[in-house]
């Protein structure tokens, strides 16, 4: 069924009684020539690309819960591709690219809003280093906006520009960043990848790997046995515990990434800034609520809950820049597990099963990923070779000392 | 979270920094033959288990100790603190090669932790 608002329109007239279910229920076929093990935002975009862009129609995703019920929706549905580093920058920016056809593409309104994204600086070394990483993003065709703080005050006049420990001096600002409706991402990449024929088997969940001789020939689920010629494993915050079942160890610890939204209140800003000395970024969704977040907690976690002095230390992050925050009240708090790397970069990458994949180590920074990494992993399922994009995404890049490491912290993921 | 540290008694976490799993004290031997494969494994894979933890979290707001605390990465609950000291020496950290310990290693009272230059060294290899 295609979308319009013309099809909205005639459902209006007839007492909406045509909307059909947008995707099937199917059981498991015994074989496929792929099968993507977790149907998040990532693996139902791979499940997504694999048939509409390389012609792999064979395809099932399997999904412990029900689709989307991971981080695709506990994000703060940010969209950027503001990165600096060559292995990085230009994958993040084939994703903006991406989200910038996603909707006319799958015919799904995902409310792809480019609204902005403006990281703030406070100090003239930080405004160097901006400078730097805006040229960067220009290289890799990307657009970027240095601005002083007479240009961030166009913008944003409520800003605590004065702050005696973090004047705002300026910020970097990228257009084309923004928001997006992040569970509607989800359901229409499933939507897609159903029209292609895609098996989506919700309440499916991987109990073990089927691999003889050091390759890989299919999955045990809790529906029984389903082989595949590959299996591409895409599950974000759970990668440790899939993986191990394969009897790997991957260079990934989980921790808890907590989010915020405040009671809605009229539009006040209107894209999203971000505090530049210390971690914490905030935007307004159309439903009114300021949603912002900033650290991870810093300890190893697989519960989807944070403790409070995160809480506090967003909240300090928050009135350093946007004062008006005092006056709110915060609505809801949630959180989700993130894979952490040892760099802060992902990983798509075949392993040293053959047959076997591997997508994951999103860090904090997954969902704007999300077209990108599907797309990627899509071709390299089809063709056994990376994307020109993703080549530095490699599970054994450690071993070669190729990290691609943003931050410069080292192997230490909760600094990342 | 609340650390019952051995010495101080209940702390909040907050007072601490968090480095990682306690599998970080077992540092290989650079002189090891695959010592390079060693180091690579021992820096960057992670057991990262759903469960039980062993983790080093070091006292930095207080009294600068390394403590290994056991802990449950699906609800939080804290199981066991030891000082880091005590279980690196209990593996055998801090041995001269070869060298057996036949009993505990005496804490000296100026040994709590602190490291004082010139201070004789409690145990062996201190």
């Amino acid at each position: 069924m295609q979308y319009s608002g013309w099809k909205v329109f005639w459902e209006g007239l007839r007492g909406n009684k045509g909307w059909k279910p947008v995707w099937r229920e199917p059981d498991p076929k015994p074989d496929y020539d792929v099968v993507i093990v977790g149907g998040g935002g990532h693996g139902l975009a791979t499940a997504y690309y694999l048939p509409k862009t390389f012609g792999v129609r064979n395809v099932a995703v399997l999904e412990k819960g029900w689709i989307g019920s991971g981080n695709v929706g506990r994000n703060t549905t940010i969209i950027r591709s503001n990165y600096l580093l060559q292995g990085n920058e230009p994958f993040y920016e084939l994703s903006l690219k991406l989200w910038e056809g996603l909707e006319q593409d799958f015919n799904y309104n995902a409310m792809v809003s480019q609204r902005g994204v403006l990281n703030l600086y406070h100090s003239d070394p930080q405004r160097d280093a901006f400078a730097r990483r805006g040229n960067a993003m220009m290289l890799a065709g990307a657009d970027a906006e240095l601005l002083d703080a007479a240009g961030v005050r166009d913008l944003y006049p409520f800003l605590d520009f004065d702050n005696a420990r973090f004047p705002i001096k300026g910020g970097l600002l990228q257009r084309r960043g923004g928001t997006v409706r992040h569970d509607a991402v989800a359901w229409g990449y499933a939507r897609g990848a159903d029209a292609e024929g895609v098996d989506i088997i919700q309440n499916c969940e991987v109990t073990g790997f089927d691999i003889e001789n050091g390759v890989c020939r299919g999955v045990e689920t809790s529906r029984g046995k389903i082989r595949a010629k590959k299996v591409a494993v895409v599950v974000a915050g759970s990668s440790s515990r899939v993986m191990a079942q394969a009897g790997m160890r991957l260079p990934i610890e989980s921790h808890v990434l907590q989010a915020f939204v405040t009671e809605g209140l009229k539009p006040v800003l209107d894209g999203v800034i971000t505090f530049g000395a210390g971690h914490f970024y905030c935007s307004q969704s159309d439903k009114g609520g300021l949603v912002f977040g900033g650290d991870i907690d810093g300890y190893n976690t697989y519960a989807q809950r944070g403790n409070l002095p995160v809480v506090e230390d967003v909240a300090e992050g928050g009135m350093a820049i946007l004062p008006l925050l005092g006056r709110l009240r915060m609505l809801r708090m949630w959180s989700g597990v993130m894979d952490m790397s040892m760099d802060g970069s992902p990983y798509i990458d075949k392993t040293p099963v053959d047959g076997l994949y591997f997508n994951g180590g999103w860090c904090y920074g997954g969902f704007k990923a999300t077209p990108a990494s599907g797309f990627c992993y899509a071709h390299l399922l089809a063709r056994d070779e990376p994307h020109p994009t993703a080549t530095a995404y490699r599970l054994d890049r450690f071993r070669t000392g190729a990290m691609i490491d943003e931050k410069g912290v080292g192997a230490q993921p909760n600094l990342h | 979270m609340m650390i019952n540290h051995p010495l101080l008694g209940p702390r909040d976490a907050a007072e601490f920094v968090y480095l990682g799993d306690a599998a970080l004290i077992d540092r290989p031997d650079w002189r090891d033959e695959n010592a390079a494969e060693k180091f690579h494994d021992y820096l960057y894979l992670r057991d990262n288990p759903a469960g039980e933890h062993q983790e080093l979290w070091y006292h930095e707001q207080g009294d600068r100790s390394w403590l290994v605390v056991t802990r449950n990465t699906l609800s939080h609950d804290i199981l066991k603190v030891e000082l880091a000291r005590d279980v690196a020496r209990a593996r055998g950290r801090g041995q001269k090669a070869g060298q057996e310990l036949s009993e505990p290693v005496p804490v000296a009272a100026n040994d709590l932790g602190v490291f004082e230059p010139g201070a004789k060294a409690a145990g062996a290899g201190r």
